[in-house]
């Protein structure tokens, strides 16, 4: 198993870094550390797949001096998903931050639990 | 190539056609485009249900210009078009009967894009009904959980900023599991096309190999739908999402939304891993335990509100749990009663919401049971959608609940062993718990004022118009005619489902 861990080197680390942010995500009380948290976890599935479809000594899929051999390029279908992952997590991002800005702006506060029983408080 | 096989492509760029536009309309012209869009794609899909009914089967629709193995695709069978005919029905008819109140709720100059949301939102039903590839499938969750979003976000206070924060951090957590889910597949299968997933998971399957992985993915897979569609353990963020929202989103996000998920889970299961994977691994028994703990739980949770919204809400949770439960048997029949409550619920629940707002309007905005004694006199039309509504969800004969009901019994009593009476007492219990929340409402809702309370009476806020009455009794119509004429629309769904595998 160990050594199964370290040939997959990236795939550990990023599966790791998933789980620091998904805890940060989770049970995190800053909603800021929470937005932090949710990008580590997007990256560490960015760096999972970017690593699944590298492969060592070759060039990016960019036809240069007409090379077609296949052989002289990695896999770019992993690199174009984590183009449209990107974009995805950046708008998840940006609709978080301006959920927070409204929240800050109620209750002056970034705190998620005293948001809620501020909240709670008000009058429906 | 038939003409009709375009439709379902038309109607996905029609919506978020539809979506581009409204951003720049005012708030009427956006509401009828919006219904304009709504009512087309019914019609669109329906043509294409009817051309999947005469021919045999379904068909693959490529997108741009490569083909299998490289290209994206959508796929159109018997069942994709019967579900996106029923829901674009559903939505339009939703959206033409829920708008009445929308102006109590958010600003009229930023109406607009509440309909920008509305089509989004159904541009990505349509593509996670239809859709082949599972990286477009991923892409579209994520543009239906951002809009779901904004359809709560729509109103401006407190209460409905948290619920909508706590919902955008349930539904990210859910959306990197699924990616982590559907990338790790990817890098045990190399595809990302259904057919060609499923055939290279049955060999990995075959030869042993990656089994660890694969359970994963199932898990991975299995748990951010399911936090998604609101399954029980993970249904949290659901009753504050659902009551703080307004109504007319709350009944797509309940109605619809959810639903988009859970068929996709289903299409994970059928075409993507294979049933008979699915079955080996033990993620199956999870999903019967969440479901029937759902079913009970959800409805005992419901019986304690005193706000009818979130009544509402937490039956939607059990709704779910029966879904999850159909599901979790494994068989043809389970499935098919699964999907046919899936229905039932998609139709069901937006009357509820909308016709409990339309009561509580008429009532001068109080929520609590208290206030709404003789609340259907005060706003018939509403009266009469909520009963019907109610008597589907408890199922009583006539609409459809009942034959959902029946159906997902009699596919319980094929189940081994003690599963059986586990399922058919659970059936038992849930459905005593819904009749007691629901009757009781309809019965209190019915229940002539004192002649104090007629005199006290609030005066309505915002009366429906006739249109939206008009919308509102059509859904509730439409909930008696899936009673009655069940079996074409069972037909449809077994059969689409025969050719999943």
């Amino acid at each position: 198993m160990p050594q199964q861990l370290m040939v997959n080197l990236e795939q550990t680390f990023s599966v790791i870094l998933f789980g620091i942010g998904f805890t940060l995500l989770l049970l995190h009380r800053n909603l800021i550390k929470k937005i932090i948290g949710l990008n580590i976890m997007d990256t560490a599935v960015y760096l999972f797949l970017t690593s699944l479809g590298y492969i060592t000594g070759r060039e990016a899929p960019i036809v240069l001096n007409g090379v077609t051999d296949v052989e002289m390029y990695i896999n770019p279908v992993p690199s174009g998903l984590v183009l449209t992952g990107i974009v995805v997590s950046v708008s998840f991002t940006a609709i978080m931050l301006a959920l927070v800005i409204r929240l800050y702006r109620r209750y002056r506060t970034l705190d998620i639990d005293e948001i809620t029983l501020l909240a709670r408080k008000e009058v429906k | 190539m038939a003409f009709v096989q375009n439709f379902p492509f038309f109607s996905i760029l029609l919506c978020m056609f539809g979506g581009i536009v409204t951003s720049v309309l005012n708030k009427k012209a956006a509401k009828w485009a919006t219904l304009l869009i709504a009512f087309a794609v019914f019609v669109l899909n329906a043509l294409t249900w009817r051309y999947t009914l005469q021919t045999e089967g379904s068909y693959a629709f490529m997108m741009g210009h490569f083909p299998a193995p490289w290209g994206n695709e959508i796929r159109v069978g018997r069942l994709e078009a019967a579900l996106a005919t029923l829901f674009s029905l559903v939505m339009f008819l939703t959206l033409a009967a829920g708008v009445f109140n929308l102006d109590n709720h958010a600003e009229p100059q930023k109406q607009n894009l509440f309909f920008v949301m509305a089509d989004l939102a159904l541009a990505a039903l349509l593509v996670m009904l239809y859709t082949n590839d599972l990286f477009t499938a991923y892409v579209f969750i994520e543009i239906n959980t951002i809009a779901a979003c904004a359809l709560i976000m729509v109103r401006q206070n407190g209460h409905t900023l948290v619920s909508a924060t706590r919902y955008m951090i349930m539904n990210l957590l859910a959306s990197a599991t699924t990616l982590l889910g559907i990338s790790m597949l990817y890098g045990i299968t190399g595809h990302l096309l259904m057919p060609q997933l499923q055939q290279s998971v049955a060999a990995l399957h075959q030869s042993g190999q990656y089994q660890v992985p694969l359970t994963v993915v199932i898990l991975l897979l299995t748990v951010g739908l399911g936090i998604k569609s609101a399954l029980f353990p993970f249904h949290v963020w659901a009753p504050d999402a659902y009551t703080n929202a307004p109504p007319v989103s709350a009944g797509i996000l309940s109605g619809l939304v959810s639903k988009g998920y859970i068929f996709l889970l289903i299409k994970i299961y059928y075409r993507v891993i294979g049933i008979e994977v699915i079955r080996a691994q033990y993620v199956l028994n999870i999903l019967f335990v969440f479901g029937i703990l759902g079913m009970i739980l959800g409805s005992v949770s419901a019986i304690r509100q005193q706000d009818v919204r979130r009544m509402i809400a937490y039956s939607s949770v059990a709704q779910i749990g029966y879904v999850f439960m159909g599901l979790s048997m494994g068989t043809q029949a389970g499935t098919v009663a699964a999907i046919f409550h899936m229905l039932v619920h998609a139709i069901a629940k937006p009357a509820l919401f909308i016709s409990a707002a339309a009561m509580t309007d008429a009532s001068g905005e109080h929520k609590s049971f208290h206030f709404l004694r003789g609340a259907a006199y005060r706003e018939k039309a509403a009266g009469i959608a909520f009963t019907i509504a109610s008597m589907s969800m408890v199922g009583i004969p006539l609409t459809a609940g009942f034959i959902s009901k029946v159906r997902l019994s009699t596919a319980g009593m094929s189940q081994p062993g003690f599963a059986k009476y586990i399922i058919l007492f659970a059936l038992a219990l849930s459905t005593l718990l819904n009749a007691v929340y629901f009757l009781q409402t309809v019965v209190h809702i019915y229940r002539r004022p004192t002649l104090e309370e007629q005199l006290t009476a609030p005066c309505p806020l915002r009366p429906m118009r006739k249109i939206n009455r008009l919308a509102l009794l059509s859904l509730s119509a439409l909930t008696i005619i899936l009673g009655i004429l069940s079996g074409p629309i069972i037909q449809s769904i077994f059969v689409g489902l025969l050719s999943f595998s």
